[in-house]
């Protein structure tokens, strides 16, 4: 995994609540077996006015002016700033993928959903929760400043704008060591190896229906 | 010892190890598998050299891809079948058990666990789909993972999580006739929102809930993460134990023994501590319909269509208008007065044997009403489809003008041919309404199987209560 420590990034707004994966990354790209290669069709049926399928050229394709990763000031953001609950729906780690490949390292939401939250920290990104308030006045900054950036610390855990202002954020401690260094959480889990076989076997004792031979 | 929650004692018997901040291993039962969202995890393992930690925990199904029309030449798409084709090759390199497309018990993933006794109580189930939710309904503590964890609990067993907090919804008191569980958990996400679950596991309780059946229960168990949550449950008893009893991988003579003595005791203790509390009135919930492209956004079928006008936070007040545009609705409008051109019975919501039988009640003798292009039944498995068949569901529903179909996800979201056309609307028994969800521009209302059916005869939603059936 691709190491999260500080960015200063340009950051695009996305204003609405509830954003889902089906919206983040359609099902038609889900048939992909590989995990790269999401980015041009990240939110593709709000970024193209046509129907996308996997396999077409993306930069043939037609776009939609109004969508706000398409306006000229927001290219090569990297920082989305967006509304409550974002990611909710399936767990499709496809739509950290696209994130990913698009360009995103950071996502800054007021809350997420559970799993995706969790697939992001596994791909290199970091959701940052801010204060539905805080989230709010960034909205109104980036509508007023063109150009506007964020810079992010993971390390100190906060959000510096451009005008000096800091918004600390929380991160439990696990993730934000395994972003820090890039860490693959299994060789981490795997140095655990003895203490998950004594727990196996004690399971069989306990529980033995739930191994092999109750199988038919 | 303080008093625990059924989510507590889950947990804590499947903890193999815990950090200081509270990081844990937690040791998983099963691990189910299903084609779209577990090749990158075998590759991974693949590609680091690791084996799979233990073969007999999992079972794999192909489910979101495969066509429910004649699946005797295969799949058509290439890509479908490549996905397929990948999670066969995969469960056969790694000696996994696979109910392939062509097994009479292939079905949609979360339909097949609790039906072939793959789902047992007092488990930890998890699954690369987000509504393994369904499994708690036996008390088990289940969960959807992303695909990197997918591939680290195939390469350990385990998963690396912190504890979510506890909530009890309880629904108090009776449901009123012809209300089903799919309108009980719709009037759950519509009181506590698609965000009032977050950072919670759970429970459900009360009277209602405990008078549902197990397949009932699983419908409300299924939709927590509609709401949020991270997992649903519901305690242990005498149906639960009923319900698992005989089915193929359920245990036998002196284990069934052992294992029903220590699922009995899988409840919450009464005075134990829930950081939330969420009370339901039973007997004012009625037949819910969405009206939107979020499950929240739902109303009873005697409401209308709300006016974003009198929603005083902007940000709800432009998502409701982003959604009414979306659906083609105009506010205030009746809910009886939308008028549905397509109706879709599956999913793991509502694809399960009394689902299709509390269609076809409603159906029977009746004909699909002149606005209805398209009506398509698909059972959850081949089994379900079989047992349907032979009680003459099917009959039922090819005699009104329905179509048969083999058992899949389908236009739940519309990986295979099943899909909505842009602005198709759509009565569907399925979990979700987002936007492009069953077919790009197609729009979805979610409803239970009976108002589905209701909907198909009548040609607009009806409260299936005043038809006479
Ligand atoms: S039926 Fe729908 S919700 Fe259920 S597993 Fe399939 S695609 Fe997901």
């Amino acid at each position: 995994m691709q190491a999260f420590c500080k960015l200063n990034g340009l950051v695009a707004p996305l204003d609405r609540s509830n954003i889902d994966t089906d919206a983040i990354i359609p099902k038609q790209f889900l048939k992909s077996i590989k995990r790269t290669g999401f980015g041009p069709n990240l939110f593709d049926e709000w970024r193209y006015l046509d129907h996308g399928e996997i396999g077409m050229d993306c930069s043939k394709r037609p776009l939609n002016p109004a969508f706000v990763l398409n306006q000229p000031r927001y290219q090569g953001a990297q920082i989305l700033l967006t509304r409550e609950n974002f990611g909710c729906g399936s767990s499709r780690e496809h739509a950290p993928w696209a994130l990913l490949d698009f360009g995103f390292r950071v996502v800054i939401a007021p809350s997420f959903a559970d799993i995706f939250a969790n697939n992001c920290f596994k791909n290199g990104i970091l959701p940052v929760v801010l204060p539905a308030e805080d989230v709010a006045r960034l909205f109104a900054e980036v509508a007023a400043t063109p150009g506007y950036r964020l810079h992010v610390d993971l390390e100190k855990q906060q959000v510096t704008t451009p005008g000096g202002e800091v918004f600390r954020f929380a991160v439990d401690a696990f993730s934000k060591k395994c972003l820090l260094q890039g860490l693959d959480d299994i060789s981490l889990t795997l140095e655990h190896v003895d203490e998950i076989k004594a727990f196996e076997a004690r399971r069989k004792l306990e529980e033995p229906w739930l191994f092999g031979s109750s199988r038919r | 010892m303080s008093a625990k929650t059924l989510y507590d004692k889950l947990w804590d018997r499947h903890v193999v190890h815990c950090d200081d901040d509270g990081t844990c291993l937690l040791y998983i039962d099963r691990h189910l598998v299903h084609e779209v969202t577990s090749p990158q995890a075998f590759e991974g393992l693949r590609l680091a050299g690791r084996q799979l930690w233990r073969s007999d925990a999992n079972i794999a199904v192909p489910d979101h891809n495969v066509p429910t029309t004649d699946r005797r030449e295969g799949i058509s798409d290439p890509l479908s079948r490549i996905q397929v084709e990948t999670l066969d090759a995969n469960c056969t390199d790694y000696g996994i058990t696979e109910f392939a497309m062509n097994d009479i018990r292939q079905g949609i993933v979360h339909i097949i666990g609790p039906e072939q006794g793959v789902t047992l109580p007092g488990m930890t189930i998890v699954c690369g789909d987000s509504h393994t939710s369904t499994h708690g309904a036996l008390g088990c503590l289940a969960f959807g993972i992303g695909t990197s964890e997918v591939e680290h609990v195939l390469a350990t067993q385990c998963i690396i999580q912190k504890k979510a907090r506890n909530m009890l919804v309880s629904v108090d008191g009776q449901v009123g006739h012809g209300i089903t569980s799919k309108d009980i958990t719709l009037a759950i996400i519509g009181k506590i929102g698609t965000a009032g679950g977050t950072g919670y596991v759970v429970e459900y309780g009360g009277d209602a809930i405990r008078t549902l059946s197990v397949e009932g229960r699983m419908t409300v168990c299924n939709m927590s993460i509609e709401a949020g949550a991270r997992a649903g449950l519901i305690a242990v008893d005498a149906k639960t134990i009923d319900y698992v009893k005989g089915r193929p991988y359920a245990p036998r003579g002196d284990l069934w023994d052992k294992a029903k003595t220590f699922w009995q005791t899988l409840q919450s203790d009464p005075d134990a501590h829930y950081d939330r509390v969420v009370h339901l009135d039973a007997a004012s919930i009625r037949p819910q319909v969405s009206w939107g492209t979020s499950p929240e956004m739902v109303v009873a079928v005697d409401g209308c269509v709300p006016d974003p006008a009198m929603e005083p936070d902007h940000v709800k007040r432009e998502g409701m208008q982003a959604a009414l545009t979306y659906m083609g609705l105009v506010a205030n409008t009746p809910i009886t007065e939308i008028y549905p051109e397509t109706i879709f019975i599956g999913s793991c919501t509502n694809a399960r044997i009394e689902d299709l039988r509390a269609a076809a009640a409603v159906v029977k003798g009746h004909k699909l009403a002149a606005n209805i292009k398209r009506a398509l039944v698909v059972p959850g498995s081949g089994l379900v489809k079989q047992q349907a068949e032979s009680e003459g569901l099917d009959k039922v529903f090819k005699q009104a003008g329905f179509e048969w179909r083999e058992p899949g996800c389908s236009m739940c979201l519309g990986m295979n041919e099943d899909r909505l056309s842009p602005q198709e609307r759509c009565a569907s028994t399925s979990n979700r309404n987002f936007e492009g969800r069953q077919g790009q521009g197609g729009r979805t209302h979610l409803v239970s199987p009976a108002m589905a059916a209701a909907a198909a005869i009548v040609g607009h939603f009806v409260d299936v209560r005043t038809l006479e059936v």
